[in-house]
């Protein structure tokens, strides 16, 4: 099966800064896919390659097979957009906001948008600056699926929302991905909120791919070992090893199963959603690095 | 006589991954005798709805509960309990369920929390050669 989004050695430059370096994905279609890293990490650049608004400096990226950049109209049909600070004119009114979505998109759905705007109860003629939140978000959503597209991005959609708001958001975006097959990925800097819907995982740090698969697989390819810090430091350089949280006495240490010392050991544990993102995000070089020195260390 | 469809659970701290809580809760309904052979599963949707979870982990754990035999998909209709199961519900361990429970109220009563009455329960498990566990 052609994979919704591939990419090969892509990397983006501005000037002198790489926002995305060498970054290799092949994400299946049908996932749920949570794309994690701090500020920074190149999220939101590499969302724009897949989309097509910024050019490769190097490599390339195929959504569902195409190139973004030499088949804009054939990749841009598939491809619904929620963006971070979701680009919606506050001006317009909601029902103004589905009539440029029907004339402006060939596969519109225009009896869904009317239906969804109905199902939440978002008064159609207000305009969307005087909506709360939460009912901008689902606008948003609503603009995206109306689309009928086969990959839906979302950069951040959430992080303005409360609680609330984002369960109703999620429950909204899956459901429409239960029903439409639909391949969703979601960015996000809040790692928590991500553990119970995705499927698969995107770990972006310094503009590099960290770690990248099924998210149950990967979860059942780590063990989390606690170990006397004298033997967590003897790991250094093991590459078995992701990262190392060193104690005076007693080590937290995240490493693929793989890792011989490990083997048998009772009390190895898997880890969460995120202890494996966190333990990829600080394990840049620092699984290479000598454990800091703790004589006389004293409590 | 009108009967729930099941409800899923899903505990986000204990370390199992979501579609293998499914799969369990499924297993011990049967095995509790809550579900019964031709009972409906929740659909995906539902499913994804409820728990706010992604759709290919439900289908994962549905899928799994097929491949072992427990359940069965018809297209279109939904999931069922496996018709021709043969189960013995723990239902009818009445005596032993008594006792358990009583066991319980006292091991609480004596200060011991969740994680104290699981370590002993393995332990005793252990210590009684059943190294079998439940995987």
């Amino acid at each position: 099966m052609i994979p919704a989004v591939e990419t090969t050695g892509l990397s983006r430059r501005y000037g002198q800064t790489w926002a995305l370096r060498e970054c290799c994905l092949r994400v299946p279609a049908g996932r749920v896919v949570a794309l994690v890293g701090p500020n920074g990490a190149g999220k939101t650049t590499l969302m724009q390659l897949v989309m097509g608004l910024l050019e490769p400096s190097a490599g390339e990226v195929k959504v569902f097979g195409w190139s973004p950049r030499q088949s804009p109209t054939l990749v841009l049909a598939r491809v619904g957009f929620v963006a971070q600070d979701r680009p919606l004119y506050g001006g317009f009114t909601v029902r103004q906001m589905l009539g440029f979505g029907l004339r402006l998109n060939p596969r519109w759905d225009d009896g869904f948008a009317r239906s969804r705007i109905d199902l939440f109860e978002i008064p159609a003629d207000r305009k969307v600056s005087k909506l709360s939140g939460g009912q901008q978000a689902q606008v948003a959503l609503t603009m995206a699926l109306a689309k009928r597209p086969e990959l839906l991005l979302l950069d951040e959609p959430v992080s303005n929302l409360d609680p609330l708001a984002r369960r109703d958001f999620t429950r909204a975006l899956l459901d429409a991905a239960a029903q439409d097959g639909l391949t969703v990925v979601f960015s996000s800097h809040v790692v928590a909120e991500l553990e119970r819907f995705c499927d698969y995982l995107v770990v972006l740090n310094g503009g590099r791919v960290q770690v990248a698969g099924e998210l149950d697989a990967l979860i059942e390819e780590h063990r989390i070992h606690t170990m006397e810090t004298t033997t967590a430091s003897s790991l250094a350089g093991d590459p078995s090893v992701i990262d190392v949280s060193p104690g005076p006495r007693v080590s937290t240490v995240v490493a693929r199963k793989s890792l011989a010392l490990g083997v048998g050991d009772p009390e190895a544990r898997l880890p969460g959603l995120e202890e494996l993102v966190l333990a990829y995000m600080n394990s840049r070089g620092a699984s290479n690095l000598p454990l800091p020195v703790l004589r006389g260390a004293s409590l | 006589m009108h009967k729930e469809v099941f409800d899923f659970q899903l505990n986000t701290r204990s370390g199992v991954p979501a579609y293998l809580q499914l799969v369990q809760q499924v297993r011990r309904a049967i095995t509790l005798g809550r579900l019964r052979p031709n009972d409906r599963l929740p659909t995906i949707r539902e499913v994804v709805a409820a728990l706010v979870i992604s759709p290919n982990t439900v289908l994962k754990a549905y899928t799994h509960l097929e491949l072992e035999g427990l359940v069965i998909s018809r297209a279109g209709v939904g999931t069922y309990v496996q018709p021709n199961l043969t189960v013995r519900p723990l239902q009818n361990h009445s005596s032993l369920r008594r006792r358990l429970f009583r066991w319980l109220r006292d091991a609480r009563a004596a200060g011991l929390d969740e994680d104290a009455i699981d370590a002993l329960m393995a332990a005793a498990r252990l210590e009684a050669g059943d190294s079998e566990g439940v995987a």
